[in-house]
């Protein structure tokens, strides 16, 4: 070989690394755009919403009964209906996800029976929320006869979140380690006292990081509530959970009828008249601002908790 | 007299002990049972959701035979004249479900090789939780996005668009679709041994070297997975397709025109009043046992991936 020929070859290696290196550039650059894509566009929601919605996003606008005139029209019976109907999806979804979170991971043997829970679970996570609300339809208004309720759509959201509950139940009670439970049955602790004294105390974050996105996720569902028929146009409040004659306690709420912050929202936007978009453009702000202010706290939570515990 | 002192401290000492763990013994499993009945809730959902949809879509089809619901163009069942035909509404969901991808595929794998290959600590730790955050977005503010942002930008640049149609809410559904394909590549990507990537470098591979051809490639599964469950999402999804891409069946494949999807028709019935048992109550529940078998295929297809193309490290 030659000195001019490997001087030639040196040329061509080095022409060739700073293509590469160009490569690199450009990629970073194209990765860096599609990164902004997801992230910009999201935002760009998020300011259209406000800026649609800014005029009506007041005290007034939550204290309001809907109504056929857009500049009247509000969200009380609508949020009211939201809180009414998160709290049959909490007491349903937390008790039934957590208890099956920790059979599934403390109690179940290792056999084909626990093979097919999971296997459920894992399904039930990816069934569209619609066909949730076609299972309601079937079995609570129809066939259980608890017609179009707060208490139907609580329980069907409660099994649509069932899933994330369960999942992230299991998630955070296989991070605690074995020596701990063997630590309680050293002193004589048995099964459901190492569960629910250690087990469940040390996962207890974890699991509520579960609850509060299962729970966010519910309150922003909205093709299940449409198929199990919420009405849209609701000009009153369920009666009052708390009565002023003993017990103090009063059910007729349950099977009261009912509207929640999306299905107004979607009634609005559905609407020919421009001056309804506006309700939505707010409605749908205030949706988001809880949903994310949920999400974010379960999320700092899980990263806070995954620093803060070294076994 | 030893022996009976004896008998009367076996007779006050061991059997309050022994009762006292038979009732131990009892509660453990009586409690044991009941999260067992806890756990098999979510058997009993999968047998509920798949018993009603069968029960309610076998009335459907002692009226419509299978053949014509298979092969009829039309979807007509709320009309004088009823044509039972699936296929444009599967049009529908295909061509929306189509135009998600074909956004949410390429930008979520670019992003997702940026974030895992090329991004610094600093940003990852950023960028991650935002996307978890952008995950649990509200599907109904998505169609807003769509029928009163992307449609009127899109009817500027294409005259002819109308006001509902398949392209802008497949776009608008593409961009949800986006932080959960990126986020769940990421994971794929990020399992992925520091050590093959080490001995990539080594070898005088590029960053964009090592990620194109040592990293996807061991990652394939969980990348193919997090596609597969991307589509099943894009195939579910309700109400940004019923917001704005259209209420009236049409079978078509191009997205510029206005059609309804599976998920958009059951919503549309849903809206109105249908008598329990009639014809058209019946129809939703075989559309969505339509929708359920589709998403069904994909998930397993993303469970097979999974497990068929795991590498082991």
């Amino acid at each position: 070989m030659t000195q001019a020929s490997v001087i030639k070859n040196l040329n061509e290696v080095r022409a060739m690394i700073k293509r590469h290196k160009m490569d690199d550039h450009i990629f970073s650059i194209i990765g860096i755009i599609a990164l902004m894509v997801g992230l910009l566009t999201l935002l760009t929601l998020f300011i259209d919403l406000i800026y649609d919605g800014s005029g009506r996003i007041n005290l007034q606008f939550l204290s309001d009964y809907p109504s056929r005139r857009a500049a009247n029209a509000g969200l009380l019976s609508a949020w009211v209906g939201s809180t009414l109907v998160m709290m049959i999806t909490f007491l349903t979804a937390v008790p039934m996800g957590v208890a099956a979170g920790l059979y599934l991971e403390e109690y179940a043997p290792k056999n084909w029976f626990s093979d097919i829970i999971e296997i459920n679970v894992s399904n039930l996570a990816g069934v569209p929320s619609i066909v949730y609300g076609l299972l309601a339809l079937g079995l609570f208004v129809y066939g259980l006869g608890l017609g179009q309720s707060i208490l139907t759509a609580g329980l069907t959201l409660g099994l649509l979140i069932l899933p994330i509950v369960i999942v992230s139940t299991r998630e955070s009670i296989r991070a605690i380690p074995v020596a701990i439970r063997e630590a309680a049955y050293a002193v004589g602790a048995t099964k459901w006292q190492v569960v629910y004294d250690h087990v469940l105390k040390y996962s207890y974050g974890g699991i509520l990081t579960g609850v509060i996105i299962g729970m966010a996720r519910a309150l922003g569902e909205t093709a299940p509530i449409i198929t199990i028929g919420a009405l849209t146009f609701i000009a009153f409040l369920p009666p009052s959970p708390i009565s002023n004659v003993p017990p103090y306690l009063n059910f007729d709420w349950l099977s009261s009828g009912y509207t929640v912050l999306p299905i107004q929202m979607f009634n609005w936007l559905s609407r020919p008249d421009h001056a309804f978009h506006v309700n939505a453009a707010a409605t749908g702000a205030i949706i988001i601002v809880v949903t994310l202010l949920m999400n974010g706290y379960a999320i700092r939570l899980r990263y806070k908790i995954r620093e803060s515990i070294k076994w | 007299m030893a022996t009976t002192t004896m008998n009367e401290f076996a007779a006050t000492t061991i059997s309050p002990r022994l009762a006292k763990n038979i009732r131990r013994n009892i509660k453990e499993r009586v409690i044991e049972f009941i999260l067992m009945l806890a756990a098999l809730s979510a058997v009993a959902t999968t047998v509920g959701i798949v018993a009603i949809l069968l029960n309610e879509s076998l009335g459907f089809f002692k009226t419509v035979s299978v053949v014509d619901f298979f092969t009829d163009t039309q979807w007509t069942p709320l009309f004088e004249n009823p044509h039972f035909g699936i296929m444009p509404l599967i049009s529908g969901t295909l061509t929306t479900s189509a135009v998600a991808l074909m956004v949410a595929i390429p930008v979520g794998t670019i992003a997702a090789i940026y974030l895992s290959e090329f991004a610094s600590h600093k940003v990852r730790e950023t960028v991650k939780p935002i996307l978890e955050l952008l995950v649990g977005v509200p599907t109904v503010v998505f169609g807003y996005f769509a029928l009163f942002f992307v449609t009127p930008i899109l009817q500027n640049m294409i005259p002819t668009l109308p006001g509902f149609n398949m392209l802008s809410a497949g776009l608008v559904m593409g961009i949800m679709i986006i932080p959960y394909i990126c986020s769940v590549a990421e994971d794929a990507m990020r399992a992925v041994p520091m050590s093959m990537r080490e001995g990539s470098y080594a070898m005088g591979a590029t960053r964009f070297q090592t990620a194109l051809r040592v990293v996807a490639p061991a990652a394939t599964s969980g990348i193919v997975a997090a596609y597969i469950l991307g589509i099943s999402r894009a195939v579910g999804e309700t109400m940004v397709v019923a917001v704005a891409a259209g209420q009236q069946p049409n079978l078509t494949f191009n997205p510029m025109e206005s059609a309804a999807t599976i998920t958009a028709y059951i919503v549309q019935v849903a809206l109105g009043d249908l008598p329990h048992g009639s014809i058209g109550y019946q129809s939703i529940f075989a559309a969505g046992l339509v929708l359920m078998v589709m998403t069904l295929i994909f998930n397993m297809l993303g469970h097979w991936v999974r497990k068929k193309y795991r590498e082991n490290y």
